[in-house]
């Protein structure tokens, strides 16, 4: 393992020290590893939550600031923070509206997210509501497994709920919305190679130079299917006839189309997978109105891709051009 | 020793501090292999800071189990947090002020736990999990003890039936957690948590078993 470290132990942490000093629109509570946008709490706008693991940068502290979330709870490298952060925050980015959590779909942070609210009723009067982010196609039957994973969907359901948060609607208006654009997201994953997470030293799993796997998430845990390496061509394929197989995204309004970089990815190879994904798209009929390319739920140093597809209507339109300051998104302002 | 009073239970507690300690790349090995390769670490971060807790005097056994399941919520992170943390906060909430827990109490404090576990987590047996560890620990416990058995004897009959259980669940596929992502994939592969439950119910057999409880 070849990294920027001091003591791997301390990584999270030294990190947000950084992430403090580098960024004054940002403010960080070391102690309990909770980032703020400076300003919070936002009087009458309802505060966004989110957060989990370490190792998905910029996600997700990338995505705090005016039009997004309000704060975020850092756990460890891919472990999901505890309920003691997720209530602190919570109190205190309640601008007196409530507080939305959004929640990525994992076993740890639902049930820490879970356990957050409890002690949120129990001990404040805030109102919480919490939505859960599962948008990956790659989990097939959710009957028989901890459900879909939330993936790419957390940039369109963080963005176009923040904006509409800033336009000062209740709490249960964007939960509805967070649902909504949850509900008419679709993602699938692939590596080409592994992570490795700085406490174990080597990567999560051997993928042969000639193999790559189809239906990955992003902590490193194998896909759902190894195949043989192919080309750009063939793997967009694989990644977007699933995607489509799942939810009709034909329709006037369009599409949001985001093809997302795992950390080691270079853009050069992403804006080629953009191209082929966008001809596949044509053949299907399903219209890109909106898109994004680049790293922003990365899997530490994995290298490969991800393909995240919204059925837009007009309202998300809207939302998604609204102005946003975030250290990952950032226009109209 | 007439029970398992606040000592007995600290013993535990250091006992599986020690085996967690031991194992943490193991258990991190094996949740690479279905996971996301942080349950040793996770595990290890959670029991030095139950250690660090110890300090604090407990005044009985609800006490030290209550304060130990907050610690681990607090500390762990991840699924193991809420779950190892669930277990001790009801095992708490299954014991009265008592000094001491008759064996008969502690493993009703015990099924106690292992049923929040289920209730938080929402796992059955079989679906390759903590629980496939647990529950079979749980019977043959209650089983000893029914059976006149004393608690030292029930304790290492629970600890064979955990591991057992353990080593049952590599031709498993997963249902729930990180691993059932991998649907059948998962297959083959020891589950990380029920090798971390086992130790959990070899150390209660160690701690309170070897030392003439019961």
């Amino acid at each position: 393992m070849k990294k920027l470290l001091n003591d791997q132990a301390d990584l999270v942490a030294e990190s947000l020290r950084g992430l403090d000093r580098a960024h004054p629109q940002l403010r960080v509570d070391h102690e309990q590893r909770i980032i703020y946008r400076a300003d919070a709490p936002v009087p009458g706008k309802v505060g966004l939550l989110s957060g989990g693991g370490s190792g998905h940068e910029p996600a997700h502290g990338g995505f705090i600031g005016p039009g997004m979330l309000d704060a975020v709870c850092a756990g460890e490298v891919f472990t999901s923070p505890v309920p003691d952060q997720m209530a602190e925050a919570t109190k205190n980015i309640d601008g007196g509206a409530g507080v939305l959590h959004l929640v990525w779909n994992y076993t740890g942070d639902v049930l820490n997210f879970d356990m957050a609210a409890e002690l949120a009723a129990a001990e404040t009067d805030t109102q919480v509501e919490a939505v859960v982010i599962n948008d990956d196609v790659a989990v097939e039957d959710s009957l028989f497994t901890a459900g879909r994973r939330g993936t790419g969907a957390a940039i369109p359901v963080e963005k176009i709920v923040g904006a509409a948060a800033e336009q000062g609607r209740s709490l249960s208006d964007l939960a509805d919305l967070a649902r909504r654009v949850n509900g008419a997201t679709r993602s699938m994953g692939m590596a080409l190679t592994s992570c490795t997470v700085p406490a174990k030293g080597s990567p999560t799993f051997d993928l042969p130079d000639d193999e790559i796997e189809i239906g990955i998430g992003i902590h490193g845990e194998p896909g759902r299917r190894r195949v043989p390496i192919t080309s750009a061509h063939e793997i967009a394929r694989m990644l977007v006839e699933p995607v489509l197989n799942d939810l009709d995204f034909t329709g006037a309004e369009g599409v949001l189309v985001f093809v997302n970089g795992l950390g080691a990815t270079p853009l050069l190879e992403l804006h080629l997978m953009y191209g082929e994904i966008a001809d596949l798209l044509d053949q299907a009929g399903v219209v890109p109105v909106r898109t994004l390319v680049g790293p922003y739920v990365t899997s530490l140093d994995m290298a490969g891709c991800s393909v995240t597809v919204t059925r837009l209507d007009e309202e998300m339109v809207g939302l998604w051009d609204a102005p946003v300051a975030t250290l990952g998104l950032r226009w109209g302002m | 020793m007439a029970g398992v009073d606040v000592e007995a239970l600290q013993r535990w507690l250091r006992g599986f501090a020690a085996s967690v300690a031991e194992q943490k790349d193991a258990l991190t090995a094996l949740d690479a292999a279905v996971g996301d390769a942080d349950h040793g670490a996770n595990m290890h971060r959670g029991m030095t800071a139950v250690l660090d807790s110890l300090g604090t005097p407990a005044a009985d056994p609800a006490a030290l189990l209550k304060q130990t399941g907050m610690v681990l919520i607090r500390s762990v992170g991840g699924a193991s947090g809420p779950l190892y943390g669930t277990l001790f906060l009801r095992m708490a909430g299954a014991t009265g002020g008592e000094g001491a827990l008759e064996p008969e109490t502690f493993a009703k404090a015990l099924r106690a736990g292992v049923e929040g576990v289920v209730a938080r987590g929402k796992a059955e047996l079989g679906d390759k999990t903590m629980i496939d560890a647990l529950a079979p620990a749980l019977d043959a416990l209650d089983a000893s003890l029914g059976a006149g058995e004393p608690l030292p004897a029930a304790l290492r009959a629970a600890s064979t039936a955990a591991d057992a259980g353990r080593d049952a669940t590599t031709p498993m596929t997963a249902r729930k957690g990180r691993a059932s992502y991998l649907g059948e994939r998962s297959a083959g592969h020891q589950d990380p948590g029920a090798t971390s439950a086992a130790l959990l119910v070899a150390a209660a057999a160690t701690a309170l078993g070897d030392q003439g409880t019961g």
